[in-house]
Formats: C-alpha cells, sequence, structure tokens
C-alpha cells in the first residue's frame, strides 16, 4: 500500500511541517522505501504479544505537593523568539 | 605516548601527585584541537578561557589541600545535546542555534561536582539523528584514522574528539547504537548502560524509551570510571532507576572465572563484511584461550529490530519534537499568516531533512487508522526481542558479535540512502529495544587502517560484568593502546 503525494501532504500538515513542493515527489519515494521495508514486521505473528513500551518496568513518581524552587520568569523567558514584557508573543488565532 | 594521547586515569596519577597541573593538560588538549580540529571538526563550541579558568580552579584547588573529586583536572567533551547552563546547546540544528539552556543536565552536574574540566560541545547528527554526523546542521565532521571517512554517529564528534585525544574522555548518547558505532568506527570504548541506569534530565529528548547517556574512552578502565561518575538515581528523570552504583573501577581488574559468551548466529549471517568478521572471531578466540566458553545462542526477532526502531524511535521524536513551536525558544519564521502557519513554516526552515524524515514516519505512525498496524505491532516485536535476550542471558553472562556490519564508511557513501543508512546500525538498535547494557571497543584494523569494533552485551544492570569482561580482552591485547596517526 503505497502512500501517495497527498498522503505526505497530510502527514505533514499533521507535524506542523511546511514542505516546498518541488521536495515532494522525492520526499515520498523515499517514504514509501522506508515503508516498504517495516512492512516485514507484518509477517511476524504477534497474537497475544503485550505491546512493550518501556524495556523495564516504570511507574509514576510523585511528589509532595509543595512549592520548590524553578525558574524565575526571566530565565523562562529568556530564549523566546518573540518576548512582550511578561509573556510569549504569538500571533492571533482568533479573528 | 605524548601528554594528550595518554588516558584519563594514567593522567590523574601524575595529576595527583604533582607531576603535572591540570593547567598543563588542559593547554595540551587545546593545542591538539588548534592543530587538528580544523580538519577533523568534532566540536561545535570549545570556549579556551572557560577551559583554562576551570583548569585554574582545579589546580588552585588542590594546592589549598581540599578534597578533590574523581575526575579532578581530566577533561571531558559533552555531545551538543546536553544541556550547561548559559551555554549554546544546538544539536546541531539550526532551530536550537541559539538556545542557551536556563539549566545544567544531571550528568553535567555529575561531573561539575567531580572537578572535571568541561571540555566543549561536539558535533553529532541533528538531534541525534543519523549514523554518520552527516546530518549536522554545521559541519561534517571526520575519522580521525582517515579523513575521507565518516566517524560514525551520531555521537560522532565526541568520538573523534577522543580518538584524536583532543580530551581523554566525552560522554554521547545512544538511542539505536550511537555510541557503539561512532566508538567502533573511530577505535575506542562506548558505552550504552542499562535503560535508567543515568539520568536524562538535561539531555535534548529524541526517543525517550531507548535514549541513554553514556561514556566514550580510550580504553575500558576509563569508561568505568566515567561511568561511575554519571550513573545514579535522580528525582528529575522519572525513569531513573534508584538503585546503588557498584564502584566499577574497583572489580574492573578481575577476571570472570568460568565466562560464559553466547555467539548469536543471527550477527553473523548475511550482509557482514570478512574483515569484521575476521575481527570479531579472532576477539572470541582470545577469550576462549583466557578459559571462557563459547556458546551458540540465537536471537531470532533480531532482523527485525531495524524496523521495530524506525516505528518506535520516530513515533517518540514526533512527539518529543513538537515542542520546537516557534514560541517558547528555537527558531521562528519571519513570515507567515497564521498561527498554524506559523508553526510549520519555522520547523520547516529550522529542523534539517533526516529530522524532518522522521518526524513525518512518527507523525504516520501514530495517525489514525495506521497506530495498530505500524505502532502497536512494533511494540509487540519490541516484546519479542527483549523476550529473546531474556532466554540468551539465561545460558550465558555476555553476548559478543560485531557493532557493524562493516567498516567505517566514506563521507557522502550512503548519505543519499537513507535506510541503507539505517540498516548500518542493525547490530546495535535491538540493545536499546531491550533497554540492556552495550558496549564496543576496538578489536582490530581493517587492511586499509580502519578500526573495527567487538560489541559486548550484557543483561539489566550487568554493566559491571560487561565492563570486566571487556577488560579481559585489553590484558590480552594492544588494541587500545593504538592511536591514529594524525597528519596536520
Amino acid at each position: 500500500m503505497a502512500v501517495s503525494a497527498n498522503d505526505i501532504r497530510w502527514v505533514a500538515h499533521l507535524a506542523r511541517l511546511e514542505f516546498a513542493e518541488a521536495e515532494l515527489e522525492h520526499f515520498t519515494e523515499q517514504f514509501n522505501e522506508i515503508l516498504k521495508y517495516v512492512d516485514q514486521l507484518k509477517s511476524v505473528k504477534t497474537d497475544g504479544v503485550e505491546p512493550l513500551a518501556h524495556a523495564l518496568p516504570i511507574h509514576n513518581v510523585f511528589r509532595d505537593d509543595v512549592v520548590t524552587e524553578s525558574l524565575t520568569r526571566d530565565e523562562a523567558l529568556a530564549n523566546a523568539p518573540d518576548r512582550r514584557n511578561e509573556f510569549y508573543g504569538v500571533p492571533a488565532v482568533l479573528e | 605516548m605524548q601528554l594528550h594521547e595518554r588516558t584519563a586515569s594514567d593522567l590523574l596519577n601524575d595529576l595527583e601527585r604533582g607531576a603535572l597541573s591540570a593547567v598543563e593538560l588542559a593547554r595540551a588538549c587545546l593545542q591538539n584541537v588548534k592543530t587538528h580540529d580544523a580538519s577533523i571538526k568534532a566540536f561545535l563550541h570549545l570556549n579556551d578561557e572557560a577551559i583554562l579558568a576551570q583548569a585554574e580552579a582545579v589546580d588552585a584547588k588542590r594546592k589549598s589541600g581540599a578534597r578533590l573529586g574523581k575526575l579532578a583536572g581530566i577533561p571531558v567533551a559533552l555531545k551538543d545535546n546536553l544541556c550547561l547552563q548559559g551555554t549554546l546547546t544546538t544539536c546541531a540544528s539550526k532551530i536550537l542555534e541559539k538556545f542557551v539552556p536556563p539549566y545544567t543536565a544531571h550528568v553535567v552536574e555529575r561531573l561539575q561536582q567531580e572537578d572535571a574540566i568541561l571540555f566543549g560541545k561536539c558535533n553529532l547528527d541533528e538531534f541525534a539523528m543519523g549514523s554518520s554526523t552527516e546530518n549536522s546542521a554545521y559541519q561534517k565532521t571526520s575519522n580521525p584514522w582517515n579523513r575521507e571517512y565518516t566517524p560514525g554517529g551520531s555521537s560522532g564528534g565526541s568520538a573523534a574528539a577522543v580518538a584524536a585525544s583532543m580530551a581523554p574522555l566525552a560522554l554521547g548518547s545512544d538511542t539505536g547504537g550511537s555510541i557503539r558505532q561512532p566508538a567502533a568506527f573511530c577505535g575506542i570504548v562506548g558505552m550504552k548502560p542499562t535503560y535508567g541506569r543515568v539520568s536524562r534530565y538535561g539531555l535534548v529528548a529524541f526517543a525517550s524509551s531507548l535514549d541513554q547517556i553514556g561514556p566514550l574512552s580510550h580504553d575500558v578502565q576509563d569508561a568505568a570510571l566515567l561511568l561511575e561518575v554519571i550513573s545514579g538515581h535522580d528525582y528529575r528523570d522519572s525513569t531513573s532507576v534508584n538503585r546503588p552504583v557498584p564502584s566499577y573501577t574497583a572489580t574492573l581488574n578481575d577476571p570472570i572465572a568460568g565466562l560464559t559468551i553466547g555467539v548469536p548466529k543471527e550477527f553473523f549471517q548475511k550482509g557482514l563484511d570478512s574483515e569484521v568478521e575476521q575481527a570479531v572471531r579472532a576477539a572470541l578466540k582470545v577469550y576462549e584461550g583466557r578459559g571462557a566458553r563459547l556458546i551458540e545462542v540465537s536471537l531470532p526477532h533480531s532482523e527485525y529490530a531495524v524496523a521495530v526502531y524506525y516505528i518506535v524511535a520516530t513515533a517518540e521524536a514526533s512527539s518529543n519534537l513538537a515542542r520546537y513551536d516557534g514560541v517558547h525558544y528555537g527558531h521562528r519564521a519571519k513570515q507567515f499568516d497564521s498561527m498554524i502557519h506559523m508553526y510549520s513554516r519555522s520547523r520547516g526552515q529550522g529542523f534539517g531533512k533526516e529530522v524532518q524524515r522522521r518526524i513525518m514516519l512518527g507523525t504516520y505512525a501514530l495517525s489514525s487508522g495506521y497506530y495498530d498496524a505500524y505502532y502497536k505491532k512494533a511494540l509487540a516485536v519490541r516484546r519479542l526481542i527483549k523476550n529473546d535476550f531474556d532466554a540468551a542471558f539465561s545460558q550465558c553472562d555476555v553476548v559478543m558479535g560485531p557493532v557493524t556490519p562493516t567498516p567505517p564508511f566514506k563521507i557522502g557513501e550512503k548519505s543519499a540512502d537513507p535506510l541503507a543508512m539505517y540498516l548500518s546500525d542493525i547490530y546495535t538498535i535491538s540493545c536499546n529495544l531491550a533497554g540492556i547494557v552495550g558496549l564496543s571497543m576496538n578489536c582490530g584494523l581493517t587492511k586499509a587502517g580502519l578500526p573495527i569494533g567487538l560489541q559486548i552485551l550484557g543483561k539489566e544492570f550487568d554493566e559491571e560484568k560487561v565492563l570486566r569482561t571487556a577488560r579481559m580482552f585489553e590484558k590480552e591485547t594492544d588494541w587500545h593502546l593504538k592511536r591514529p596517526t594524525m597528519q596536520s
């Protein structure tokens, strides 16, 4: 089941990646080649096999709900591409 | 052997008895960087003054009679995906070109506590995605043994820095072989600890269930020393395991009596280069000569490891890298039409091709309608890969084989073919999927003079056994004493 350039456009939209149209064809080709390789997994019998998301058992780690030291506002905002006073600047979401 | 070519453990002896100062050592390393890094390109950022200031502080501390840390005065280079507060951490990506982290990685704090000299930030494949260090947005690193060849990747800068004796120690990160493969290509020791052994706090995330930080060094003694320093529990990484850290250096020189080595037949099948096979088989003979018993084991699902990895790792990456949104930090496009367009254009401009490819693959694998077919399926096969290792380790102490199917490849040789590049990690990836220990060490040179790696795998939290096993090889051979001839 090959992926089309249109499918790639949709995945790029989901992934929030702007693609140059000129690159799309080559990218689709490479993508299909990788998918074809990955498709060999379909031949493995996995009925009743529990999926393994983490190799070692992991557990939730809780801490007491108390205020501790954290970054200052200036530190947290220091890398913002568009800092506006004490806020992150973003384009308008609503008209 | 020249000063900068010596191991950290050897240098520490001289530093401790006052035969060498931290400043002398730092100057020797810096001089070597000056002579060779214009052509090797191992470092992305290196601040001579900051390095000398740290060295002076260690010398002053020693003079004052204060107790010094385990790495006092030893330069340690860092892969540039490890955060150091107040200094650039780019991940070799344009999207983080100006990123100055407000905090320091746990492993880097540990180095500081042990009085190590933080010796610059090393090149990598962008966001650690690659096997040749060619995917860096800034520069391509060369293999110190032959500059037409890649150093491997993604920790290629760290491996090249150690192999070229620019720093005796370096830290890297390993998601699918990113420490072990470049260590093999550069003829040094590299180790991926058990998942959870080392805190990932302050390591820029790629695939969180696979990423692990580990040491790169000239020999196993140095790897044990650095691993001992960086291991241990840290509350800031919820997957960090709270379990005592043994003194790896204390037991290192005790050979393992009655060692049983599992040799997976799947690691010696089609696709394995004959020179690599010969060197690895010769290494196995060395162990036999020391009384080890070799048994054949089977890892029947290892042939699916690369396919599983490129679903699991890309799925996790697509989620982890969603944070680069042009709002909180990182690159933001200058012009855009809307909020969504600001995201997509910033990310389209900031990420390199391989990173985009992986984000896309991961997004696809997690998208509605494909989740079960790809992601869930991959996780089920991941369980089978882990079961294979559990079965193997019920019969043997360690598993041994090659690190890579071929010796180092040339710069440009595989860069146009992503799948060929992915397959170069075929022997290293299953270790990350299973969360176990993996070590790579030099066990030979090809006729063309390029290093060949031997891989030793151990079950979870068996770092001590893996290191002792590796040390047994160094006692019988002198591959760990070899250094590349550096033409300036």
